[in-house]
């Protein structure tokens, strides 16, 4: 053994010394830290792997063809996953589709034109947004957008374009359309939020260097501001992507839980986490089960893939830029 | 002792005293009793100057006397201050620049930072970016402009392979040149440099100060520094600055040899500040 080979002097010595650094701290905290972000990524990694081996029985049946399948079948004992992943992919780039051009104008008004005591009163409303639980977004949802989509907004676009293959069919009010909506509304807030702050970030200097030449405030905002918080603002939409793509409640309650992939924003449709939330209670058989844990990791999956994308698109732009 | 609303009046009418100013009927820019405020904080009182044209004329004074927002009601840039509040007469040839369309005023009188501030953009974007918010559109014209501001600002032979590279990538002294040819390509009738070498080495320093003393026959230059030397080899005329008051303003030679005036002498003397 090591201590033994010390004489008892040296060994209380060395005892002594450990105490003294332990005391100062700096050995404590990394300890502490270390386990904090090694327990994080183990969680991280545990949540896989238990997706993983509980969806085996899906994996060993239906292979790569469950993320192809349409047919949802349950009685049948045949699960396919494509109706659910179309969906969350729809209702999600549906929603940024519309709350980022409103919340990119939205986050520039607040940091750029509006004076600072109404910027951040309005900031402070537009996060309280954020703050509201997705089951009310639902409701509202189904008593007050749906109906609205039905008598007004719905006869206005098939109105006009009725010949587009999105805006096709029968409307019932519980569609991609309608949770695409909800969905927007409930990601404005992140947008805004983060681009505003970042806008804000951009330094005087820039905006001096602009003004200084002679452009006008818009023409700096524009071209100067806005390419300086561009990285930012990205980051920003993706944030309010992964967001859309794992909202659960407000998407179940609007969407009209029918697996079935159309071409028409006006038709109801299914998504991944609406589909694990309904049928996970009452799911019977091991096979069901395991398609709906499946599902599950294809969902974490798509957070994971976007987010990655989402990484090397701003680190190729910032590259480029600066 | 009499107030400075008592005074002002006879300042107006009666020629002024310095001899720099006397010759204010050619001048460039012609301040008159200009008073500025920051809330309710007075940094400027009564300034009265005249700024000849195709001259450098350098601000001192130690920190905070005022030299900086004097340079910066010039171009309005203190506007964009908010709670600021600017009186008095301002006159860019004889035309009153405070009631002027403010990116008119800015495209005329442009202006270098204390710290060096390209865009994150390409060199040659950098340099283009004035001329292209400016309406200019065709190339040709833009790269003749662009290659002669360059040159201008002492820069072209070290940029002129590389000028799709990233303004980032060049050193302290090479970016202040950048913005100073930035600024030199909407061809300002006055340039107005705020303590641009105050981040940068002495051999930098140095050749800022060659490339203005080149460009001094295209343009007015007024310059705010920190360092007497500076002012000293470069102004034609110096202005002395002291708690948001201009104590004395004459020909360099004069501020730095004979100055008029105690607080002018005990400054450049190094007894304070």
């Amino acid at each position: 053994m090591a201590t033994s080979t010390l004489s008892q002097q040296d060994s209380r010595l060395a005892v002594h010394s450990l105490f003294k650094r332990a005391r100062g701290g700096d050995e404590i905290a990394y300890l502490l830290t270390l386990a904090s972000a090694v327990g994080i990524l183990v969680i991280v990694g545990l949540i896989v792997v238990e997706l993983w081996i509980n969806s085996q029985p899906t994996v060993h049946r239906f292979g790569f063809s469950f993320l192809t399948g349409t047919r949802w079948d349950p009685n049948g004992d045949h699960f396919g996953a494509l109706p659910f992943i179309y969906g969350t992919c729809v209702t999600s780039l549906l929603a940024l589709l519309i709350a980022v051009p409103f919340g990119v104008a939205a986050s520039i008004f607040l940091a750029e034109m509006a004076p600072p005591g109404i910027s951040n009163v309005l900031t402070f409303l537009i996060e309280l947004l954020a703050a509201v639980p997705s089951v009310i977004y639902g409701l509202i949802g189904i008593f007050v957008l749906v109906p609205f989509n039905r008598d007004y907004l719905v006869p206005v676009l098939t109105h006009l374009f009725g010949y587009l293959p999105i805006f096709k069919g029968d409307f019932y009010g519980v569609s991609f359309l309608s949770a695409g909506l909800v969905l927007s509304v409930m990601v404005v807030p992140f947008i805004v939020s983060v681009s505003r702050e970042v806008l804000l970030a951009v330094p005087r200097e820039q905006r001096e260097a602009s003004l200084a030449l002679g452009t006008t405030k818009w023409e700096t905002t524009w071209q100067i501001v806005i390419p300086n918080a561009s990285t930012g603002i990205i980051g920003s939409i993706f944030l309010a992507l992964a967001r859309a793509l794992g909202e659960t409640m407000a998407v179940t309650m609007v969407i009209g839980n029918t697996p079935k992939i159309t071409a028409s924003l006006l038709s109801p449709g299914y998504s991944i986490a609406a589909v694990i939330a309904n049928e996970f209670a009452e799911a019977s058989g091991s096979l069901y089960v395991s398609s709906l844990i499946f599902l599950g990791l294809v969902l974490f999956g798509l957070t994971i893939v976007i987010n990655a994308l989402a990484r090397i698109f701003v680190i190729t732009t910032q590259r480029r830029g600066s | 002792m009499a107030t400075p609303q008592a005074i002002r009046p006879t300042q107006i009418n009666v020629p002024i005293e310095t001899e720099s100013v006397k010759a204010s009927p050619m001048a460039k820019l012609k301040i008159r009793n200009l008073n500025f405020y920051y809330g309710s904080f007075q940094a400027l009182h009564d300034i009265d100057m005249a700024i000849q044209p195709n001259k450098i004329t350098a601000f001192i004074g130690p920190s905070g006397c005022g030299k900086s927002t004097f340079l910066r009601t010039m171009n309005r840039m203190n506007e964009t201050v908010r709670n600021t509040k600017v009186e008095g007469e301002l006159l860019l040839d004889d035309e009153n620049l405070l009631t002027m369309d403010v990116t008119n005023v800015r495209r005329r009188v442009g202006m270098v930072f204390q710290k060096s501030n390209p865009f994150p953009k390409s060199i040659f974007d950098n340099v283009a970016y004035g001329l292209h918010v400016n309406g200019i559109r065709k190339k040709s014209v833009i790269e003749d402009a662009v290659q002669r501001s360059l040159e201008h600002a002492a820069l072209w032979t070290e940029v002129k392979d590389t000028l799709n590279r990233p303004a980032s990538a060049l050193s302290g002294g090479q970016q202040q040149r950048l913005c100073i040819a930035r600024a030199l390509a909407v061809e300002p009738e006055v340039l107005l440099l705020d303590e641009p070498c105050s981040a940068l080495d002495p051999i930098a320093t140095l050749k800022i100060e060659e490339l203005l003393f080149q460009i001094k026959n295209l343009t007015t230059i007024v310059i705010v520094t920190h360092n007497m030397q500076q002012a000293a080899r470069l102004a034609d005329s110096t202005g002395f600055f002291l708690l948001g008051k201009l104590i004395e303003f004459n020909d360099t030679r004069k501020i730095f040899q004979n100055p008029g005036k105690k607080e002018t002498e005990d400054y450049v003397t190094g007894r304070f500040g």
